[in-house]
């Protein structure tokens, strides 16, 4: 298994603002998501796919994952986009509206024509599938395994909610459901699930309660809508330092017991077994996100 | 003309003035004996200095022709007394001034170059021009240069006779009739006077204009009365919403958050931030969030600051409250918390301009400062910093004590958007050098944080920061950096003639503004 970067906070940045691409960089999330969907008008859309593509070509950000959200390949502009994007060789296309299965075969077919005209390995590009509606919902498990490019799945709560003829609140009650489907879809499959956007920008207390919820459940990370967005999730994905030594015991039990050639790993009177190492492995890849630590030798010793 | 040592062309001689160029922060060896305009007066008991007006004033002040007048900025956008002095001159025909206020001139109503155009003012000496009298200065209004001056310069200009005023005209938010003088109560109360204590110390003739006559004595005084010549109270000397400048709540642009909170980092790991350190921040966006997130650092780590010097926003009192500050040092005070706060806590001084920043003195207060956070238009690759044209050719900013805190301040911080709009911030080579790079420290943009190899604390700020795993890189990168998003652009083409001369504090000429050409 390649070892999958760290998707803590995936920051919205729309491919109408030239000045919000030059900015976005150095907000430090860990993914930005150039975007040609909701965010751009229908009158800017080829200037935003022409922005994109040439940002992407000549001022792609370093040490950021770039990701760009395409819009939906049943609208007139979903080929188009793929047209200019797969070429420009992003880290990652996303994919709103996906509905079914189906939906995302198309979409990974979509992407390998692209990528044999373009003269690029085929299956290189990988992709986010999102899913928006009580259908999608529904569907996670076969969407999640539907192609071998998906990277991640996400859910996106405002359409979902609408499509659901309800509304978003503070306790996010009525995402429950459809968050623990698209997490469990996304486990089953091995891929990381991606949570929505917090919109209220100015309320930073809100976004703390409802990332701290999503951690709670097991997503990867989360969308963000504004740069302010980016540290208080960064924040919350940060391990505690006890947290961190924890897990560092982990891992030098394991050398230890490697040393000694025993078979069992003990810990504290306990057995360090798979989902323990496990934990301890993420805590560490969080922790080294979060530049408490450097810890390349530890992981992959 | 002779190149002074940032390399920059200067005049040898300026309508008859003499310039020095400038050649190192510290190399001018100052000797003259103080000596300022004030003459010894006589006054008897039962003379009365309250007058009916303006006028009346000005006409026993004795100001004729060629003289030079001035002002303090603490009414700043709000000040109404600027313009109705220069009514009341222009009405009894008095010509050919020198208009020399304590900052930038920034009067809109009315118009300084209509009082420029007709003669009334012949001569500018201040700390910067902008707005429409700026542009028409740049554009060649004026025969003679303007003289910038940093805050710290003025006072040493005054004591070293370079600047001789003849009539002050001090608006005070609250004064008696016999001149004892404050800011700190009344309708329009600015807090400190800071800047108009010299002015009261030397110049010829002392008229206090005020609004809010109280009963004497009006103490505790800024000004005392043993300075004072004439009181005038008028209906109005400011505008008390445009007064309180400073008052702003804490930003909520992501960039200049970004910005503060590098600064911010900068400052607390450079190895200076400690229990008792002296700090100097300004008052806008960048300035304020930064002090705020130094506050949280300070609580972290439980220390407090010695001492905040300079122009004072509510936000550094609030600290002071906290017991984060031990002493406030105001020249001046940027909004009515801060205004009211010298009045209420004896740790909250008005302190005088000269001791602020006067580099030629027994040692001014920006000497004692450990870290400065120093804002700018521009900063090139030698860290030199501009403060007051923009790459539109426009004046746009005052010098301000940025170029005296640079110098004084252990650590002096630039903190700057590496651009703005479509403009770089860090440039190869700044239009107008106002700070010496010499005297910078570090440059922090969002982009990266540049320390300068030639600042006399490089080595310890520079191993502080490493220890902390900050990273840096060269200045250069973050020009390269801001010239990929932008290009470079088209220098501003200007004439040969000298429209302004930039004062370094030390009196010498750190630059020169030429007239721009414009395609009229």
């Amino acid at each position: 298994m390649t070892k999958e970067p760290l998707r803590r906070s995936l920051l919205y940045v729309s491919g109408s603002s030239p000045a919000n691409l030059a900015q976005a960089p150095y907000y430090g999330a860990d993914c930005l998501v150039y975007d040609l969907e909701d965010s751009v008008p229908v009158a800017e859309k080829d200037a935003a796919r022409f922005l994109i593509f040439n940002t992407l070509l000549k001022k792609r950000p370093k040490n950021v994952e770039v990701i760009v959200r395409v819009n939906a390949l049943s609208t007139p502009f979903g080929h188009e986009d793929l047209e200019a994007v797969v070429r420009a060789r992003p880290d990652i296309v996303r994919f709103p509206k996906i509905e079914t299965p189906e939906d995302v075969r198309r979409a990974d077919e979509a992407i390998r024509a692209v990528e044999e005209k373009a003269g690029i390995t085929p299956g290189s590009t990988r992709l986010i599938a999102g899913m928006e509606t009580h259908t999608g919902v529904l569907n996670a498990r076969e969407i999640a395994t539907a192609s071998p490019r998906t990277a991640a799945i996400s859910i996106g709560g405002e359409d979902f909610t609408a499509s659901m003829k309800t509304t978003r609140s503070a306790d996010g009650l009525e995402l429950f459901y459809a968050r623990n489907a698209v997490l469990l879809a996304a486990r089953a499959a091995g891929i990381q699930a991606i949570d929505t956007v917090f919109a209220d920008i100015n309320n930073t207390e809100g976004l703390i309660e409802d990332t701290k919820l999503i951690k709670k459940l097991g997503f990867d990370g989360k969308y963000l809508i504004h740069p302010r967005q980016v540290e208080p999730v960064n924040e919350i994905f940060t391990p505690t330092e006890k947290e961190l030594e924890k897990a560092l015991r982990v891992f030098e039990a394991i050398r230890q017991a490697h040393e000694k050639n025993l078979g069992v790993v003990a810990l504290d009177g306990g057995m360090v077994d798979e989902p323990v190492v496990e934990r301890a492995r993420r805590v560490v890849s969080l922790a080294e996100a979060a530049g408490m630590i450097d810890g390349g030798d530890i992981l992959w010793q | 003309m002779a190149v002074n040592s940032l390399g920059r062309e200067i005049p040898d001689k300026l309508c008859g003035r003499k310039l020095t160029p400038y050649s190192g922060a510290f190399s001018a060896q100052p000797s003259a004996v103080i000596g300022t305009n004030k003459r010894q007066k006589r006054f008897l008991p039962g003379e009365k200095k309250l007058l009916p007006s303006i006028r009346e004033a000005i006409l026993k002040s004795g100001l004729r022709d060629g003289m030079t007048i001035s002002f303090h900025h603490h009414f700043r956008e709000g000040d109404k007394i600027v313009g109705q002095v220069l009514n009341e001159i222009r009405a009894l025909g008095i010509k050919n001034l020198t208009f020399a206020p304590s900052a930038v001139v920034n009067v809109r109503e009315p118009s300084i170059s209509d009082f420029v155009r007709d003669g009334t003012i012949r001569r500018i000496e201040a700390s910067g021009i902008r707005g429409e009298l700026g542009n028409a200065v740049l554009e060649g209004l004026m025969e003679e240069p303007v003289i910038l001056r940093t805050h710290g310069s003025r006072p040493r200009a005054i004591e070293a006779g370079e600047l001789v005023i003849d009539v002050a005209f001090l608006g005070a938010s609250a004064a008696d009739e016999y001149g004892n003088a404050t800011g700190c109560i009344g309708p329009n109360a600015c807090g400190s006077l800071g800047f108009a204590m010299i002015d009261a110390r030397s110049a010829a003739t002392v008229v206090v204009v005020t609004d809010h006559l109280v009963d004497y004595p009006c103490v505790p005084a800024s000004i005392a009365q043993d300075q004072v010549d004439y009181v005038v109270r008028v209906d109005e000397i400011g505008d008390p919403e445009k007064i309180g400048k400073g008052a702003a709540r804490l930003t909520r642009n992501p960039r200049d958050l970004l910005i503060a909170k590098r600064a911010a980092k900068v400052i607390a790991n450079c190895g200076w931030f400690r229990d008792g350190f002296s700090f100097l921040t300004g008052v806008g966006a960048i300035p304020i969030a930064c002090t705020r997130f130094l506050r949280d650092e300070m609580v972290k780590r439980g220390i407090a600051a010695g001492m905040a010097v300079g122009g004072i926003p509510g936000s550094a009192i609030r600290l002071f409250e906290e017991g984060l500050i031990r002493c406030v040092q105001a020249v001046q005070s940027f909004d009515a918390e801060s205004a009211l706060a010298i009045d209420a806590n004896k740790m909250v001084l008005e302190c005088d301009n000269s001791l602020y920043a006067n580099p030629h003195s027994c040692g001014c207060l920006v000497n004692r400062l450990d870290v400065g956070l120093l804002g700018a238009l521009e900063v090139d690759v030698d860290f030199n910093v501009n403060l007051l044209t923009g790459a539109n050719g426009e004046m746009v900013g005052g010098l301000g004590g940025g170029p005296d805190a640079a110098a004084g301040a252990a650590v002096p911080v630039v903190a700057l958007p590496l651009v703005r709009g479509r403009i770089p911030s860090v440039v190869r080579r700044v239009m107008t050098a106002c700070t010496p790079g010499e005297t910078v420290a570090a440059v922090v943009t969002e982009a990266g944080i540049a320390l300068n190899p030639r600042h006399r604390n490089y080595k310890a700020v520079k191993a502080s920061l490493d220890a902390a795993r900050i990273e840096t890189v060269p200045i250069e990168t973050l020009c390269g950096m801001a010239e990929e998003i932008t290009g470079v652009p088209k220098p501003i083409e200007c004439t040969g003639r000298v429209v302004a001369v930039v004062e370094y504090r030390d009196g010498t000429v750190i630059d020169v503004i030429r007239q721009i050409k414009t395609e009229r």
